[in-house]
């Protein structure tokens, strides 16, 4: 059924957005701006995307956050996928409600806390201060929730008939996890890959305790910049950050991150 | 071939338990499936068929006691190592694969030749008559094609034994009978065990060799449907399969073809010649194809000639109609008798009519009326089974 528009309600949302996109507008609007400085619009211009890709520090940011957002995405998606499936198994139960609470955990704890906690982590039991790797390893451990999470929401709506009807039908534990339960849960696990990569790419706080000489991703890189004013090369960057980022989620939307997973048809 | 294949049952299960928690399942089950049987398990909602085809298909580990395929052990056997396939209630077809790709599914775990599944998987989807859908997606198929892609996916892979759990179960009332045809057409034509799970006794009837009516996890009556039908071993039986009245009495007298009871509404009945000595409680059981209804004038005193019975001893019920069906193949009247006792009967002539009110004379063979072994209440039974189980 169709409801006639609820005007006050429209406005709300209306305003909501815009509340939440304006500073993202604009910031894209002034990378497009034919000035030094910000704030002061000049007119229109490309000339700054270009200047970026010239930049040797730039790209070489660009290159670790790659680099770094591989390792993440791969560690974090298979130890994320494995985690889901046994959750969702362990429904119900003492210590399926922990588990549950547990993996939630990350994604509540200020990353100034976790930064530093992964810091001492990594400091006193590994003598490390800062690398690729050591950065890659931090984001795996706060990117596993979220793939864990979106995988079992799927996991959880699959008919584990269809798993026994593969067994039935000649497939080991393992060749029905490889042809029935991973190509049916392919979805979530997509999703749960890009989120992991997005959360990789842009995540600056964490990643400012664990990285060391050479390994300062593109976040910390702006960052380190805008201290000395921020530059239309600046808002540059970020745009592509932002345009990057928000294609991913899009895409992890659609294919299904938050969806069950398609129940049988009843009849 | 029957002499050899006789010797070695096809399935047997030996002590089968399955105990739940604190629900016993399945409760010491034995039971010997013949070679090219058409087996059905039958029984009420709960009463553990579903779980002991799980564990002939290895669905379900046993908490004690056998499975044994052609004389082989498969108790510990994981499914895809036994020779048999099964088709879900639910169907279970893979919604990530399209029709031809489920079908092909257990050939493919084989490593069978692509020419060789092309081949078998045409033949199994000519079998169930669905060719021509290999690229459907299975979302994209009616429940009674859903079910026959999960039939051809099971039999494309040539078991031994083929399990069915409620197949038909999610189908409507039509399309059930007609796939019950197809079923026992392709049963035939591939020539393999079916054991068949199914709480309805007449698709039961219609389809089985055998059955094995369960009840709280426990086999109550194993027989072919005639035997079923016409010789119930107690009252949990005889009232699951098709409808029976069920008279509580006393026997008063037995002679050489006949006896009678005296019911518990104080009426004397004709009873069978078979029947425990006088004195002893009973259980009659009567079909209600098997009673007669006379017309009596109303201010009739006695049914003399009813039962054909020259003693004189029995004499006949009597009542009064208090209700009437149309069923088509006849008419099904709910009759009360001066007692108080209620008795269906189903009248396939149509020139008994009796209207609503009539006073009417039940008359049966002697013969026709059953005597019941005596058995606990249903509720007594899952009780006890549950008391038993607690021990364990
Ligand atoms: N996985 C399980 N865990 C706990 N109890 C179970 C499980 N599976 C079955 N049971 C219980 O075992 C008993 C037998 O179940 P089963 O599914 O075999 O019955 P059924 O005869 O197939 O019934 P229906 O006709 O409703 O399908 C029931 O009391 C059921 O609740
Ligand atoms: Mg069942």
């Amino acid at each position: 059924m169709r409801k006639g528009r609820n005007i006050p309600l429209t406005v709300y949302a209306l305003g909501v957005y815009l509340f939440l996109f304006t500073p993202i507008v604009v910031l894209v609007l002034f990378s497009f701006n034919d000035s030094p400085r910000n704030f002061m619009w000049r007119g229109f211009t490309l000339e700054w995307y270009p200047v970026l890709f010239k930049d040797a520090r730039v790209l070489g940011a660009l290159w670790i956050s790659i680099q770094v957002a591989a390792i993440a995405v791969a560690g974090s998606t298979v130890l994320g996928t494995l985690l889901g499936l046994g959750l969702a198994r362990l429904r119900g139960g003492f210590g399926g409600g922990i588990a549950d609470t547990l993996i939630l955990l990350p994604m509540v704890t200020p990353e100034v806390v976790m930064g530093i906690s992964l810091l001492l982590f990594f400091a006193l039991l590994f003598d490390a201060h800062g690398s690729i790797l050591q950065i890659a390893i931090s984001h795996i451990a706060f990117s596993i929730s979220y793939v864990t999470i979106v995988v079992r929401a799927r996991a959880v709506s699959l008919d584990p008939r269809i798993v026994e009807a593969a067994r039935d039908l000649g497939s080991s534990p393992l060749s029905a996890f490889w042809h029935v339960t991973l190509p049916l849960l392919m979805p979530a696990v997509g999703a749960g890959a890009m989120i992991a990569f997005a959360l990789s790419f842009d995540d600056l706080i964490i990643t400012s305790f664990q990285a060391g000489p050479g390994s300062s991703t593109l976040p910390l890189y702006i960052y380190s910049r805008i201290r000395f004013g921020v530059t239309p090369e600046i808002n540059a960057i970020s745009t592509i950050i932002v345009s990057v980022t928000a294609v991913i989620i899009l895409v992890a939307w659609r294919i299904g991150a938050v969806k069950p997973a398609k129940p049988q048809p009843t009849i | 071939m029957e002499a050899a294949t006789n010797a070695v049952p096809e399935i047997r299960l030996r002590d089968l338990t399955k105990q739940f928690r604190e629900v016993l399942a399945v409760d010491h089950v034995n039971l010997e499936i013949r070679t090219g049987e058409f087996f059905s398990l039958l029984g009420p909602s709960g009463c553990g068929k579903t779980t002991t085809l799980r564990m002939m298909g290895g669905l379900e580990a046993p908490t004690s006691g056998t499975v044994e395929i052609r004389g082989n052990d498969v108790t510990r056997q994981p499914p895809e190592r036994r020779p048999v396939n099964t088709v879900f209630q639910n169907y279970a077809l893979f919604p990530h694969l399209n029709v031809f790709e489920n079908v092909a599914f257990g050939l493919r775990r084989r490593h069978e030749t692509k020419d060789e599944i092309r081949r078998r998987v045409g033949d199994a989807l000519a079998l169930v008559r669905l060719t021509g859908l290999d690229t459907r997606s299975p979302d994209r198929l009616s429940g009674g094609q859903q079910q026959r892609v999960a039939l051809a996916r099971a039999l494309v892979c040539q078991p031994m034994v083929l399990l069915l759990d409620e197949p038909l179960g999610a189908l409507d009332l039509k399309l059930r009978k007609q796939l019950q045809v197809e079923l026992k057409r392709i049963q035939r034509e591939v020539g393999i065990t079916f054991v068949y799970v199914t709480h309805d006794q007449e698709e039961a009837l219609t389809l089985s060799d055998r059955i094995a009516v369960m009840r709280a996890g426990q086999v109550e009556q194993l027989g072919s449907p005639e035997e079923l039908y016409d010789r119930p071993r107690n009252r949990f039986v005889a009232g699951f399969i098709g409808t029976t009245n069920i008279l509580d009495g006393e026997v008063v007298s037995v002679s050489q073809d006949r006896s009678v009871v005296r019911l518990g509404t104080g009426e004397l009945c004709p009873g069978p010649g078979r029947a425990p000595a006088a004195g002893q409680p009973v259980e009659l059981a009567i079909r209600p194809e098997a009673i007669e209804l006379r017309a009596m004038p109303g201010g009739a005193e006695r049914a003399s000639s009813l039962g054909g019975s020259p003693d004189g001893g029995a004499s006949a019920l009597r009542g009064n109609i208090e209700q009437s069906a149309y069923l088509g193949t006849g008419i099904s009247y709910i009759v009360r008798t001066v007692g108080g006792q209620l008795v269906t009967v189903l009248c396939t002539r149509p020139a008994d009519r009796f209207d609503t009110g009539d006073l009417v004379e039940l008359a049966w063979e002697p013969a026709s009326a059953l005597v019941l072994a005596p058995t606990d209440e249903p509720g007594q039974a899952a009780a006890q089974s549950k008391t038993d189980a607690q021990e364990a």
